[in-house]
């Protein structure tokens, strides 16, 4: 047994918050890079180079890439041979994310979803849980915008519609978000599992690097056919039309029930900000 | 690359183009949708509206706080449909135009023609690039709703790209 004490975890939240306020990932950045070196289409041309100027001065400045420094999404593997002790896990993730909200000069972004009052701090995050094996806690840090987030989906597709239903969800979903979630998207994609499991693996998916393929050929298949077909709509850099709608289509599989075929679209806009850690 | 200085005449306003590159400079005002919200109880109510609409810009958005020593945060444009419903009757009431993201209803071009206006796009994403372009930055209303309050802003060189001109013509 390892004892680990939640202020450890808290602290680490904290710095890969602060982080991932300011910083987009090394592989978004560089899939930016080659869109816009490919980008023939004028305005799409000069969305790219406001961006890639943008990315740069919020590292320089350290200050947020986007205004939109998001909910907190905070995943956790967390090895069975682990103590958690001094107090909740989750107050100590809340406790990172509180504090880097305020010492980032981030902005809150967290309300009552009927009242719409704002909960002041950006808490509570989104947090999620997995026991593996091990003494060690691994730490993904996904601050999520919601322009992108509400263009996100979840179909409940018969058996019969197979892959070309699955491509064509995620298609689909794209399609119809246009320009609203500030395109080029990374899109996450979760098949099978259970309606609330789908949705989990599709946010999974966009924790991977921008451009890594499933490691199963199927599934690899079916990410480069959709962003294929995807980059074929035109949509392009904000929706200025051009090459490149999507940096990547990242999908992650379970097993399902033989009566169904979940697919759950989440959306990623081009600031990809993920962080992840191991303690 | 257009350099526009507000607020706009409808001279000016006649020979933008969609698809056009801009850099805007002068007052402009955030209001998102707690804002609109708010406006639209104020209206309901006929209550004065505590800033003037006549010819303004409204951008949506919703800043990060300031540091010390800066005018804003990061103040990147938000997602406009959300605003769908709210535009067209504060564009009939005479403002100016908008700045946001993405596309907006049918009804929206249409008002925007109707009133002579204008609709700009910013860059999605670009938070820290906008923030940098903000020279002043002032809660003018609605202070409770924190980064959905409305600010007026000074801005210097603010790039955008001309999304629906009064014409009709969308570049979507």
């Amino acid at each position: 047994m390892r004892i680990v004490n939640t202020k450890k975890i808290a602290d680490t939240v904290y710095k890969m918050a602060l982080h991932a306020g300011v910083n987009l990932t090394p592989s978004c950045l560089k899939a930016l890079n080659e869109a816009h070196e490919i980008e023939s289409g004028e305005a799409a041309k000069f969305a790219y180079e406001t961006l890639l100027q943008n990315a740069k001065v919020a590292c320089e400045k350290n200050m947020p890439v986007c205004q939109d420094t998001g909910m907190a999404v905070v995943m956790l593997e967390i090895g069975q041979e682990v103590f958690l002790e001094d107090g909740l896990l989750a107050d100590a993730v809340n406790d990172g994310v509180r504090r880097a909200y305020s010492d980032g000069y981030f902005r809150k972004s967290v309300c009552n979803p009927i009242t719409r009052v704002n909960t002041g701090d950006n808490t509570p995050a989104a947090i999620h849980t997995e026991i593996v094996a091990g003494d060690k806690i691994k730490i993904t840090y996904l601050p999520k915008g919601f322009g992108s987030e509400n263009m996100s989906k979840l179909y409940m597709l018969k058996p019969a519609q197979g892959v070309e239903g699955i491509i064509g969800a995620i298609v689909e979903t794209v399609k119809s978000a246009g320009s609203r979630p500030c395109p080029p998207v990374y899109v996450g994609v979760g098949i099978g599992g259970s309606f609330d499991t789908c949705a989990y693996l599709a946010k999974k998916a966009i924790t991977r690097e921008v451009g890594e393929k499933n490691p199963d050929k199927v599934i690899a298949e079916i990410e480069s056919e959709a962003l294929k077909r995807i980059n074929a709509l035109g949509i392009g850099c904000q929706g200025f039309h051009g090459n490149t709608t999507a940096l990547g289509v990242s999908c992650e599989c379970a097993p399902t029930h033989i009566a169904g075929l979940p697919v759950a679209v989440n959306i990623q806009c081009h600031c990809v900000r993920c962080e992840k850690e191991i303690i | 690359m257009i350099k526009l200085t507000l607020p706009l005449d409808k001279k000016t306003v006649k020979s933008l183009k969609a698809g056009d590159s801009v850099l805007i400079s002068g007052t402009i005002m955030t209001a998102r949708d707690c804002a609109h919200k708010r406006i639209f109880e104020y209206i309901k109510e006929g209550k004065k509206l505590p800033f003037e609409l006549k010819d303004a810009i409204i951008y949506y958005a919703g800043p990060c706080p300031a540091k010390p020593g800066m005018a804003s945060g990061s103040c990147g444009p938000t997602t406009s449909t959300r605003m769908d419903s709210f535009a067209p009757t504060l564009l009939d009431m005479g403002l100016g135009g908008m700045i946001g993201k993405g596309e907006m209803s049918g009804e929206v071009r249409e008002a925007i023609k109707r009133n002579t206006c204008v609709y700009f796009a910013a860059i999605g994403g670009a938070g820290a690039l906008y923030g940098n372009a903000i020279k002043k930055s002032e809660c003018i209303a609605f202070a409770d709703l924190l980064s959905e309050a409305v600010y007026r802003l000074e801005v210097v060189d603010f790039p955008a790209v001309v999304a629906y001109d009064c014409d009709g013509n969308s570049i979507y």
